[in-house]
């Protein structure tokens, strides 16, 4: 029981800290699509893959006292951060996760930008399609966010990079 | 005159709890709703498990996506046409994909969607697009137009302000809903002034936003939102037969594995066991059909499933304490598992953690920047404002308390002292069940 929570809690704290809500989801959102066994379910949202069942998820992991929010104040907006807590050790603790090449792929990832992995999550959204059809979309439904092809091209050997990385596990 | 344009000789309309009337004019929604997948939504039940708690909530998926439909039609003729900002266009395609946005639902599907790992988003997608009646009549709209639809409901449609009126934070999907199961449950929460919303609702480039004069309507759909998450979709006993519903299709798909001869085949279920759901053998399943196996299963000589079946069937629920997830709490539900095992109750499905988290609904809130889409205000001086900076009503339940847990176990075998009479006690001292 509380498995699908004590993943949650383990990316975060492979992470160390993760700075923003949107950049959360979209890192878990990557990590499942390297196969990493999270449970949450994804849809395609204004600004790109999102999951209401993880933010509810860590919401629960917030309020059990697991994970620590701050909310800080950015220039016009809020960001939450997120670590894990000293409870929240001990509950990892509780659990076995074999999940070994997670940390490299997520300590990564919380290297990059919001922005890039918004860009990189949107790629994998729409694996299914040819990379022509992938760019059209992120070209039509990303308009304002302004990617180059540059921008797109790394974004497609990030992945590459990612999925190397995720093999281990 | 093209198919698209093709009018009914005489609007037809579908009398309505909800919304009074339906009204169809386009031949192309009237076709669509005689097709056999649109048919088949009469057959899966909008709230799932529900009927068990308000014994009124049998309506069906079909009946609520009428109700889109129908909202999505009163928006764009009687509120947005003739509006620079809509594109008149973008009508038909807006309707249908209101009217097929939750086809791809199975029977259901909240449970079946975890233990199989299906998504009815990816089957309301192979509906539209592969070989069926419902693909067929979008197609003689034109070749691209299944794929238009598609990706209204994927949310992945070029035109943020179309997708915005299915699926948003203040939606014809959310509205709908909203008042129809309060009407089915008979609930008094629910209900807001619809009317109002619809009429302060402005078309933008990229969302639909709300005449900063319509707010307290605003307010009102915020609140009854939040009361019917724990009025309705959170009610601990609808999470009971839930919870009993997930592990009977655990047990059968245990069973099938194991190599279990079940008396009577269950025929249906052979793809979903095997991962492997062809759109063919997903269009076959209801809800009938799943209650016609739940009944034979009652007859089973696998005792747990027999037993789980009977206890749906038959609505003996598990019953429930409240949980506080704590390192303490966690230690105790160690030990109810450690004791669930001697007293010969196997807890892998008789002692369940259900979670806020587990269930399909949400709460508003604004969020943080770039998180989602929040609802947007329009002021008098033309400045676009988030709601709850505006609302104190909807600031203040934006902070409340939106998690909950319960762990739920049988009480019945609990309190059967035929058997393993000093381990069952200790059981119900640990739940606080011999106060």
């Amino acid at each position: 029981m509380f498995k699908d929570h004590a993943k949650i809690i383990k990316a975060i704290s492979v992470a160390g800290e993760v700075a923003g809500r949107k950049k959360l989801q979209k890192i878990i959102f990557i990590a499942k699509k390297l196969s990493f066994p999270f449970q949450e379910k994804f849809a395609f949202h204004f600004y790109g893959p999102y999951s209401e069942e993880l933010t509810l998820r860590i919401e629960e992991l917030c309020n059990m006292g697991y994970l620590n929010e701050v909310r800080e104040k950015k220039s016009g907006y809020y960001q939450y951060c997120y670590t894990i807590t000293d409870p929240g050790i001990d509950f990892l603790s509780m659990h076995e996760l074999e999940m070994p090449a997670l940390q490299g792929c997520l300590l990564d990832m919380n290297m990059q930008n919001a922005r890039f992995l918004e860009l990189v999550s949107t790629v994998l959204y729409f694996d299914s399609l040819e990379k022509e059809e992938v760019v059209e979309k992120i070209f039509t439904l990303k308009s304002k966010q302004k990617y180059t092809h540059e921008e797109i091209d790394e974004a497609y050997a990030y992945i590459e990079q990612l999925k190397e990385k995720a093999k281990l596990n | 005159m093209g198919y698209s344009a093709e009018k009914l000789s005489e609007e037809k309309v579908f009398k309505d709890p909800v919304h009074r009337y339906v009204h169809v004019r386009d031949l192309v929604i009237w076709d669509l709703i005689g097709t056999r997948e649109f048919q088949r939504l009469r057959r899966v039940r909008q709230l799932g498990t529900t009927f068990l708690t308000f014994h009124g909530a049998e309506h069906s998926r079909l009946n609520h996506s009428l109700g889109v439909y129908e909202i999505v039609r009163r928006i764009i003729d009687d509120i947005f046409a003739g509006r620079p900002e809509w594109n008149q266009q973008e009508r038909l395609l807006c309707l249908c994909a209101a009217l097929l946005h939750d086809l791809g639902h199975g029977p259901f599907s909240h449970s079946f969607e975890k233990v199989f790992d299906l998504d009815h988003e990816h089957f309301t997608q192979a509906i539209i697009l592969g070989d069926t009646e419902v693909n067929s009549v979008l197609s003689r709209v034109d070749k691209t137009f299944p794929k238009k639809v598609a990706e209204v409901i994927a949310k992945t449609y070029e035109s943020k302000l179309v997708v915005s009126l299915i699926s948003s934070q203040i939606d014809a999907d959310r509205m709908d809903y909203l008042q129809r199961d309060a009407y089915f449950t008979g609930v008094s929460y629910g209900h807001f002034d619809m009317e109002r919303i619809l009429r302060v609702m402005r078309p933008r480039e990229d969302q639909v936003v709300f005449k900063q004069s319509g707010m307290h309507a605003v307010e009102d759909y915020i609140m009854s939102r939040y009361q019917m998450y724990w009025q309705v979709y959170f009610h601990p006993v609808t999470r009971s037969a839930e919870v009993i519903l997930t592990k009977i299709l655990h047990r059968a798909k245990y069973l099938y594995e194991s190599g279990y001869g079940f008396q009577h085949e269950p025929h249906h279920f052979y793809s979903l066991f095997n991962g492997d759901v062809a759109l063919a053998d997903y269009l076959k399943m209801d809800e009938s059909v799943i209650l016609y196996y739940f009944q034979i299963w009652e007859e089973e000589k696998d005792p747990i499933l027999s037993d789980l079946c009977d206890r749906f069937v038959n609505r003996k629920l598990f019953k429930y304490a409240e949980f506080q997830p704590s390192n303490d709490q966690m230690n105790k539900l160690m030990e109810l598992n450690r004791l669930f095992k001697k007293a010969g109750i196997d807890p892998e499905y008789y002692l369940v953690v259900d979670s806020s988290s587990d269930l399909p609904y949400d709460f508003y809130r604004p969020g943080e920047e770039e998180e989602r889409l929040p609802i947007h205000l329009l002021k008098n001086n033309g400045e676009i404002r988030e709601l709850s900076r505006e609302s104190e009503i909807v600031d203040a339940i934006s902070g409340k308390r939106r998690t909950d847990h319960k762990l739920y176990f049988p009480e019945d075998l609990l309190r059967d002292e035929s058997t393993k009479k000093n381990i069952k006690r200790q059981i119900r001292q640990l739940l606080d069940l011999d106060r």
